[in-house]
């Protein structure tokens, strides 16, 4: 095993078992708690794959904000102490939930596996980079192929944000 | 000896001396700020232990640790235990990326004065970390979950006050706090802290002078972000006690203590770099010479933010949070709409325009605030639209 391998072996069974934890927790605020471990081993597979700019962001976004405030949430409606909001995992709910689940692993694994194999003999011959430099990449394509997309995108964010307020406003009057 | 273990061994004198680097400045931090805080107030400060009362921190510290360990009977003893690592940890890790100076050559190898810096030698080429200043960002982020934390698990309503209004603070601070980088950001081309630090030697000018603006928002905002007087409403002893870390005791309240000097060394060591220059100075100069430049840089943004803890009154939680999203975050990002202009526009002499548009900026700024404040102030809001705060609600409401 390579230091390479030992290292996503540690990344992926910190996100796994803290995954299954977020689950299984009757106390949702411990699980939230979980969800933070979860989203530091998806940013640990990012650096591993090279994607540091990416791995910064989804610890700024998801851990840094999101999680704040489904924390948030729970802190304030649970009457400000106990334990009381518990989440209730039924065996039916999973025996349901668990064949979807397979059925779109199988499909995503279709996906994405095929393009990467043919990839793979590309990659190989490439030399390796020794400073990739992703972050100018990233900028690239995000404002010039996809410029589009990227904007749809932060179109939808503002959307979501004035309809929040809108919403938020009804409530107080 | 094997070149990745040559590479490992120079990282690791370079995390030692960084780290003992900042572990010395907190108990001298402490000591400074009590000394300033008294020298201020008309006191002598500490001056029985030690000569000038130097010894005081690390008599403090003895005192602090030999103290019972207390867990008060209806926490969540889980996450309470939890919480003071989940402040102290990122604080600490921040530190990776912070240059103290700049590339060493030892024979054929070179490397950078920083922890995830570069380093080349025979075989091997780390570059330094991609990701840089966001890094900072993204972990000074995760210091939320300390204080929501520990305040939300200490089962005690003042904790949780003052958690709650920590982690609204730290989140609405964080906006002005990474837009405000952006500008010197856009000046450097990189989001490496030491390309950060070259770029400003290659232009010949401290990104202080061009972002004026931005450097006033960043010291504000980061002041805001570790919980510094005037905005430490997270911990108002007058109000909240002691806020969130009102239960804790013995050796996880220093942790709490650390973790706070620990961030505070470290907002003033990325000031240094984006705005001062850094470690170098305007010529070329003996490289091992560079951590003092960035030391006495470090120090004086220190000693600027103890002065402001030891003059200034400490705002109103509903000004805090209007100052945050309604004057912050539209002045930082107006900031960043100029600078691109001018970068987009005056590809030549960007520095020099930037410079004269900056200042322009900086007063306009500076005086369209001070009328909008003191004409805020005089216009006061009619009886009807006034109501009033209830206690439970401070931290959470407006």
């Amino acid at each position: 095993m390579t230091l390479h391998q030992i290292a996503f072996a540690a990344v992926a069974a910190v996100t796994l078992i803290s995954a299954v934890f977020v689950v299984i927790l009757p106390n949702i605020l411990r699980a939230a708690l979980f969800l933070v471990f979860t989203f530091l081993g998806v940013a640990g597979l990012y650096v591993l794959l090279n994607a540091e700019f990416l791995a910064a962001m989804q610890v700024l976004i998801y851990i840094g904000a999101i999680t704040v405030l489904i924390m948030f949430g729970i802190v304030l409606t649970q009457q400000l102490m106990g334990a009381r909001i518990r989440q209730a995992t039924q065996v039916r709910m999973v025996v349901i939930a668990l064949p979807v689940v397979l059925i779109a692993f199988a499909g995503l694994a279709k996906t994405f596996i095929r393009p990467f194999a043919s990839a793979g003999e590309h990659v190989a011959a490439a030399p390796a980079p020794v400073d990739a430099g992703t972050l100018h990449q990233l900028a690239r394509m995000l404002l010039q192929p996809y410029v589009l997309p990227f904007e749809l995108a932060s179109l939808i964010l503002l959307a979501a944000l004035v309809g929040a307020i809108v919403i938020a406003k009804e409530e107080k009057d | 000896m094997p070149e990745i273990l040559v590479f490992l061994l120079i990282k690791l004198i370079l995390v030692i001396v960084i780290f003992a680097l900042w572990m010395t400045m907190v108990p001298l931090l402490i000591w400074l700020e009590r000394k300033v805080i008294a020298d201020i107030q008309v006191r002598l400060g500490p001056n029985r232990v030690g000569p000038f009362g130097l010894l005081q921190p690390i008599a403090d510290a003895i005192k602090l640790i030999m103290k019972e360990d207390i867990t008060p009977a209806l926490v969540d003893k889980w996450v309470y235990g939890l919480a003071p690592a989940m402040l102290m940890v990122p604080a600490f890790l921040a530190i990776a990326v912070i240059p103290i100076g700049g590339v060493v050559t030892i024979g054929e190898r070179s490397f950078a004065l920083q922890i995830m810096g570069l380093y080349r030698g025979p075989g091997l080429f780390v570059p330094e970390l991609d990701a840089g200043i966001l890094l900072v960002l993204a972990l000074s982020s995760l210091g939320v979950y300390g204080v929501v934390l520990s305040g939300w698990s200490s089962a005690n309503k003042y904790s949780l006050l003052g958690g709650m209004r920590s982690s609204a603070q730290m989140l609405s601070y964080e906006l002005p706090l990474g837009v405000a980088l952006v500008g010197p950001l856009l000046l450097a081309g990189t989001l490496r802290l030491n390309g950060v630090v070259e770029a400003q030697a290659d232009y010949g000018i401290w990104f202080i002078v061009p972002q004026l603006v931005a450097f006033a928002i960043f010291l504000m905002s980061g002041t805001a972000e570790i919980n510094r007087s005037p905005f430490d409403l997270p911990e108002a002893e007058q109000e909240l006690i002691g806020g969130y870390h009102t239960e804790y005791s013995s050796f996880r309240f220093a942790m709490f203590f650390m973790a706070e000097y620990v961030n505070m060394v470290t907002i003033s060591a990325v000031a240094a770099t984006f705005f001062l220059g850094g470690y170098r100075l305007f010529f070329n100069d003996i490289v091992w010479l560079q951590p003092v430049w960035f030391v006495l840089k470090l120090m004086a943004f220190l000693y600027l933010f103890i002065w402001v803890r030891g003059t200034l009154p400490r705002v109103r939680y509903d000004q805090l949070m209007k100052l945050g999203w309604k004057v912050f975050l539209p002045v930082a990002l107006g900031n960043l709409l100029v600078t691109g202009l001018v970068i987009a526009f005056s590809p030549a002499n960007t520095i020099l325009v930037m410079s004269i548009v900056g200042a322009l900026l900086g007063i306009a700024t500076f005086f369209g605030l001070s009328y909008a404040i003191v004409y805020g102030l005089r216009r006061r809001r009619p009886e009807s639209e006034r109501r009033v705060v209830e206690p439970t609600r401070a931290g959470v409401s407006e």
